[in-house]
């Protein structure tokens, strides 16, 4: 038996600039999620049951929960990635309250274009496509003009310490710290409403996790409603408001 | 003086749409689509057989402006037959296939003319095909090609035309000098690209590609997907692409389509699609890819 239980908050006083916390920016209602595998003798694997998240605009919630327990396939159903089997994936869009798991994958794009954003582990390499575009696409992809797109591209790239140098390469040779940088800067740039970070300071130095740390902050200030798998209990420390504990369900053969 | 065509190309701005949704934020790279406007081509019902064999059955689609879905599926499973059946080229048993004009008209294309199907075809509609042999013309030089399709559609004037041609060259990356050239004198990744440039010169709304990396060498297929993204993005196209290679479907398309036996098993967003498959055969399908 699968229960999902939020804990209590960490224990420090909310910031006295804190936004004020409204209805949620994204609710889960009775979300479940459950593999099955047809190559293997059709095995069932559960591993989401009856997830109730809500998460208000400016709060940043950290996931936890072991290894495996479905953190990060929590937060692809929260991004539309895996198909949710069961419940619903409620979400602020353009004013209206929209029903993630039943939408349609026209309007899931819209969706990730406007209100939803998300912070792999890895960036996914296009050939040929330099850093700054990468980091840009999401802006013109919004209607931002390239020249505007690109700036505000260059000045995120350049606060994670990634030189000027390296801003007209692809990524494809950077090294996993500076892959993992270049996949910020593009999380970040566009200020979503809802962002999803799936251990965005795993491959980074102290100087950079302190860089990331702050734009979580900036994100919670404008308002953003934040969920994140934060390995490093330094980090969750200092960007969650509370956590919301995943914890492993029984494989059923 | 720019080349003239008869009709608006790029960023065909969606007409009404409901209360649910406000006019599009922009219409940058990945299309400002707003999710309400009408569907560019419906088909429903699409049935076809070969003797025994049911190549379609039963096949429904739509694809909406700037909306890029790929069909995918091995050999035989009726996605070359589908793109035919689409785009006009092979008429079904049973079914419908409606395009909507940019003046908002809707036409059944099986129930047009064949003079209307060829129109559809220069202006609306561009067909890029697996073996460019089958889109290009072999003893016309490569600007010819190019601006062919331009005097197709009423263009006349021969220095303008060839502006275009030149122009066109260089945003599918084939030297500009050597416009004079005959196509087989280009290598298959050249020659593909040359297509490319034929077909989309016209600005059309909605472009069908047959495995349009199919012959070609890997590193050569990188470098054209890797265009075709770009153009397809730059230009705000409709696109229709069939191929049994998923990580082309995977950098191409918003949706994708997963066909067998003549039939859709899965549908859906492509990054849903090939990372949570659902149906055995879409399993199937990503287990066997080799990752590189």
């Amino acid at each position: 038996m699968k229960t999902l239980h939020e804990a209590g908050p960490i224990p420090t006083s909310a910031p006295s600039d804190a936004p004020v916390i409204g209805p949620p920016a994204i609710h889960t209602q009775g979300l479940g999620k459950t593999f099955t595998l047809h190559l293997q003798g059709s095995t069932r694997i559960p591993v989401l049951r009856d997830v109730e998240l809500a998460v208000a605009p400016g709060e940043c919630v950290a996931l936890s929960g072991p290894s495996g327990a479905g953190k990060s396939t929590l937060m692809r159903c929260l991004y539309g990635n895996y198909a949710a089997g069961e419940g619903r994936i409620l979400l602020r869009h353009r004013g209206q309250e929209i029903d993630l798991v039943t939408a349609d994958p026209r309007l899931v794009r819209e969706i990730r274009r406007e209100t939803l954003g998300y912070v792999s582990q890895f960036l996914r390499v296009i050939p040929r496509v330099p850093t700054l575009d990468i980091v840009a696409e999401p802006l013109r992809a919004r209607g931002m003009p390239a020249e505007e797109a690109r700036a505000r591209a260059a000045a995120l790239l350049a606060r994670l310490n990634l030189p000027a140098s390296l801003h007209s390469l692809p990524p494809a040779t950077f090294s996993g710290g500076e892959q993992q940088r270049v996949n910020l800067a593009r999380g970040f740039a566009p200020h979503y409403p809802v962002l999803l970070l799936d251990e965005p300071t795993a491959s980074l130095d102290a100087a950079n996790r302190d860089v990331v740390v702050a734009l979580i902050a900036e994100a919670k200030a404008k308002g953003a409603a934040i969920i994140g798998i934060f390995h490093d209990a330094e980090v969750r420390d200092r960007v969650a408001d509370r956590l919301f504990h995943v914890s492993p369900m029984q494989a059923a053969a | 003086m720019a080349m003239q065509t008869s009709h608006t190309p790029a960023h065909p701005h969606p007409a009404g749409g409901s209360a649910v949704t406000p006019p599009p934020v922009g219409e940058g790279r990945g299309g400002g689509v707003a999710a309400t406007d009408a569907p560019l081509l419906e088909a429903q019902g699409l049935t076809l057989r070969y003797g025994p064999i049911t190549a379609l059955d039963d096949v429904g689609i739509e694809i909406f402006p700037g909306e890029v879905v790929a069909i995918v599926g091995e050999s035989g499973s009726g996605k070359s037959t589908l793109l035919r059946v689409l785009s006009g080229l092979q008429r079904p048993e049973a079914g419908t296939v409606t395009y909507r004009a940019p003046d908002g008209g809707a036409a059944d294309i099986h129930r047009m003319g064949e003079a209307a199907m060829r129109r559809l075809h220069r202006t609306d509609w561009g067909f890029v095909h697996q073996n460019p042999r089958d889109g290009l013309r072999m003893g016309v030089s490569a600007g010819g090609n190019i601006g062919e399709r331009l005097m197709a559609t009423g263009a006349r004037h021969y220095g303008s035309i060839r502006d275009a041609a030149t122009e066109w060259l260089r945003r599918v990356e084939i030297d500009p000098a050597r416009i004079d050239m005959l196509p087989r004198q280009f290598s298959g990744g050249m020659q593909q690209r040359l297509q490319i440039a034929r077909t989309l010169v016209t600005h059309p709304r909605l472009v069908f590609m047959d495995e349009p990396t199919g012959g070609l060498d890997v590193s050569v297929q990188a470098r054209l997907l890797d265009l075709i993204r770009e153009l397809v993005a730059d230009l705000g196209l409709a696109v229709l692409l069939v191929t049994h290679d998923i990580a082309a479907a995977r950098l191409l398309a918003h949706r994708l389509l997963v066909m067998r036996h003549g039939s859709v098993v899965e549908q859906g967003l492509t990054d849903r699609v090939l990372d949570d498959p659902q149906h055995e055969y879409t399993q199937l399908l990503v287990a066997s890819v080799l990752a590189a």
